[in-house]
């Protein structure tokens, strides 16, 4: 009997499916928890730029909070309005969501953790599933039958049509840098090259965040769900579990655009200075680890300050928590025969950071800025990015021609490019400004000449 | 959708429109009373044209009290308290609308302190409002963080008032004939202090919104209201002073300790939101000028002039306005020699300025239309009183 379990055990580690199919229960396991703990740290963000101190009830210093939060909408009455077409009413979250968890699959959490597989079009994969998140809105707003969520889905189609391009158009300049639509050849790419492609091409980053921000339904362009305007946009109607489908497909999908840009602009599961090596660059590998332990310590230093018992000890467990994933992380760099985790873990941390970093930029950019109005978002989009983005693709393939054939030093030629964009961006701008400007004296003008 | 390039600027299109572009019906949105930002009960049925407004109709009552009604039922002390729930977010400007006014009809006047200490309370009050225009606006466009900077000002602002006579909102600050407590202590210490702070501060929210490039392109050009209409609507406060006309009652008909203080009114040209926003901050400035000369000299004296328990007004009527926050909060009162008032009407700026709501929004966006909203500032208590 157990040789048969045995055997069996056997066959099924040996099928080339058995781990993507475990990596894709703990996804679906473990998106919802993270995108809780995600929204648990935006409202400290938040809380800290508005000089507050956000959730403080649930756990020590709402740490508990995300799960409150789930319980709750969990329990909420369902209510589907009397007129909504039912079926696409409830089947419009869940297309959302699972657009949002399944364009995770290729991602590369380091070299050896890819979620579920390395296929070999995954940026191309990722950009087009992530794009059927928009059905899911759309269908939403047009099924729940009210003015405000047809608006707010209508606003949302336009947007990611407008958007899609600018940022399909700086994903390929990163693309024909790296040679490859693989997670993993894009990311030793940057490794071989020793130099991020943010470096060899700023601008296409920042064309990237501009739209990635946009294709997030973030503020400021957080249109389709303009809270002061359209009341909750294609969400009005939706309440309690499917209603957090859809929160949850909003953050899925700023992990995508998190990864996207950091697999491709910002060097992946790579440590800065990844050339570096020797003894400089143990020193460099000491500093994940040192940093947790501090984070431990922190925990530790406010455990007794807790009020309440149960808090304290979820503090300690914390701190508990930190220094066992700082051990993990310092484990490898001192000790010779744990040397081979080193690249997955440190490569996990590091790519972990980047996107935490490029989702706090979204955090920050939303608590600062005003939103766009909808014929801005358009214009900026139609009459700025594209253009731009535009301009710079063709300017690194002609640098890149001229660095594989006429032998032209590489940052040489992707620098003249950026300069080339700046002054094409230069002049946007310039004829937009004047635009504006003809604009509001035609609109303030009767006021002079009364 | 042929109309997403196009700019919200200016004038277009009309509210006979029927069939757009596209042959397609326009759009019947209903906002409110109960939506984000509509500033309490407020409902707009808006005609759209895709995103662009066709028309608009304002509703309201929803928060219709019948304080005028009541005023016919109190006497003239009982009354005052209730002057403080129509513009629930600048209360002692109301108090000292209609005390002035009761001392008006009666011909008696404040003493000099007290009415230095009224007019120190009401600048402060000002500020607290228009703090809370700018919170309330800038969330409307977007910016989520002046919201709290605004309120923890405002909290200072409140504290003072709490500190004078024990509430914060609803205050009811004012008797008539002056007032019934004196300044305690550090009244004088408290508002410079809050003076000083409050100065770095509205460069903080300068910082955040002035220069910003989608706040001004969410501002510039959006609701422009021209001189001429503005008059002929009967709109008063920043909202007149943005479209370029000077008349603040404060500087033209002077009350209370005004006429004591230097202080300038700015002045706009455009008539555009980001005019109303620049009208507003300064004015907070100038509050701010105002209420450090206050506490320089604060006149001894008595606070109360002799009036009496029971008040009988001689028979006759009065119009007595001042400059609220919004504009010009004027009382108009019949007496008939009884204690208690033949009439009251009362002119509130909100009501009168919200007549421009139309105007302003006709061929904008309907994210204008918050925007629109909100720079006018009206409170909905004062609107349907």
């Amino acid at each position: 009997m157990m040789n048969h379990l045995y055997e069996l055990l056997k066959i099924v580690l040996a099928s080339p499916y058995t781990l993507p199919v475990i990596y894709g229960i703990v996804i679906v396991a473990v998106l919802p928890l993270v995108a809780g703990y995600v929204v648990l740290v935006e409202r400290k963000v938040m809380a800290d730029m508005q000089a507050r101190l956000g959730p403080m009830r649930v756990g020590p210093h709402g740490l508990l909070q995300p799960i409150a939060d789930a319980v709750k909408l969990l329990l909420k009455e369902d209510i589907i309005p009397e007129k909504a077409d039912v079926w696409i009413f409830w089947l419009a979250p869940i297309v959302s969501m699972t657009a949002g968890m399944l364009a995770l699959a290729p991602v590369g959490i380091g070299p050896a953790f890819q979620i579920a597989k390395d296929i070999d079009v995954g940026i191309l994969f990722i950009a087009g599933i992530s794009s059927l998140g928009i059905f899911g809105i759309v269908l939403g707003g047009w099924a729940s039958n009210s003015h405000y969520s047809l608006m707010g889905a209508l606003r949302s189609a336009a947007q990611l049509v407008s958007y899609e391009t600018a940022a399909g158009m700086a994903l390929v300049s990163g693309l024909l840098l790296g040679g490859s639509l693989q997670i993993r050849t894009l990311v030793e790419e940057q490794a071989k090259q020793g130099v991020w492609f943010v470096a060899l091409a700023p601008i296409a980053f920042f064309i990237y965040l501009v739209a990635s921000i946009a294709e997030t339904n973030r503020a400021p362009f957080d249109l389709p769900e303009a809270e002061s305007e359209l009341v909750a946009g294609y969400m009005t109607e939706y309440s309690g579990f499917r209603w957090s489908l859809y929160f949850l497909a909003e953050y899925a999908n700023m992990m995508v655009v998190g990864s996207v840009a950091t697999t491709i602009f910002l060097g992946g599961w790579l440590r800065p200075f990844s050339s570096v090596g020797g003894a400089a660059g143990r020193a460099i590998d000491t500093v994940p680890g040192a940093l947790l332990l501090g984070v431990a310590a922190y925990c530790l230093y406010r455990a007794p300050k807790q009020p309440v018992t149960v808090q304290k000890l979820v503090m300690v467990a914390v701190a508990g928590l930190c220094a066992a994933v700082a051990a993990a992380l310092l484990a490898p760099v001192f000790v010779a025969q744990a040397l081979w985790m080193k690249p997955a873990i440190h490569g996990a941390f590091w790519f972990l950071l980047k996107v935490g970093g490029y989702i706090y930029l979204f955090m920050w950019l939303r608590f600062t800025l005003p939103r766009y109005r909808f014929d801005q978002l358009m214009r900026l989009g139609w009459y700025f990015l594209i253009p731009v983005s535009i301009v710079n693709v063709m300017g690194i393939g002609i640098a890149l021609v001229l660095h594989w054939e006429r032998g032209m030093h590489l940052a040489l030629a992707l620098g003249l490019t950026t300069l080339m964009t700046l002054v094409v961006a230069g002049f946007l701008v310039r004829a937009e400004l004047k635009r504006e400007e003809q604009l509001r004296q035609a609109a303030t003008g009767d006021a002079y000449a009364g | 959708m042929a109309e997403t390039t196009q700019n919200g600027a200016g004038p277009a299109g009309g509210g006979s429109v029927q069939q757009t572009l596209l042959g397609a019906d326009e759009l019947i949105l209903n906002m409110g009373p109960q939506h984000p930002s509509t500033h309490g009960v407020l409902r707009v049925k808006l005609k759209l044209d895709g995103e662009r407004v066709a028309g608009s109709e304002c509703v309201i009552g929803y928060l219709h009290r019948g304080v005028e009604k009541i005023a016919e039922h109190r006497t003239y002390q009982q009354f005052a308290p209730y002057v403080d729930r129509m513009d629930y977010v600048a209360a002692v400007s109301n108090g000292l609308g209609y005390c002035e006014t009761v001392e008006k009809l009666m011909g008696v006047e404040a003493p000099p302190r007290a009415k230095v200490i009224r007019t120190l309370l009401t600048e402060l009050q000002r500020i607290a409002s228009h703090l809370l225009w700018l919170a309330t606006h800038a969330l409307d466009i977007g910016a989520l963080t002046p919201l709290f900077y605004c309120f923890r000002e405002r909290e200072e602002i409140l504290k003072i008032l709490e500190k004078y006579c024990g509430a914060r909102l609803t205050t009811h600050a004012f008797r008539i004939g002056g007032l019934q407590y004196d300044a305690y202590d550090t009244l004088e210490k408290d508002v410079e202090r809050f003076c000083a702070d409050f100065l770095k501060r509205i460069e903080e929210y300068e910082d955040l919104l002035t220069g910003n490039r989608i706040w001004l392109g969410r501002t510039r050009g959006v609701g422009v209201l021209s001189a001429e209409d503005a008059i002929a609507m009967g709109v008063t406060g920043p909202v007149l002073r943005a479209s370029g006309v000077q008349w603040d009652i404060r500087k033209a008909m002077p009350y209370a300790a005004y006429d004591q203080f230097e202080f300038d009114i700015p002045v706009g040209k455009n008539g555009d939101t980001f005019d109303r926003y620049v009208v507003r901050m300064e004015e907070m400035r100038q509050s701010v000028r105002i209420c450090r000369q206050a506490i320089e000299k604060i006149p001894a004296g008595p606070i109360l002039a002799k009036v009496g328990k029971v008040l009988k007004p001689p028979v006759g009527e009065v119009y007595h306005a001042i400059e609220a926050p919004k504009g010009e909060l004027g009382y108009y009162i019949v007496s008939d020699g009884t204690v208690q008032p033949y009439r009251v009407r009362i002119r509130p700026p909100s009501f009168i300025n919200l007549q421009a709501f139309d105007k302003m929004a006709r061929g904008h966006l309907v994210a204008d239309v918050v925007a629109i909203i909100g720079t006018l500032d009206i409170v909905l208590g004062e609107v349907d009183r």
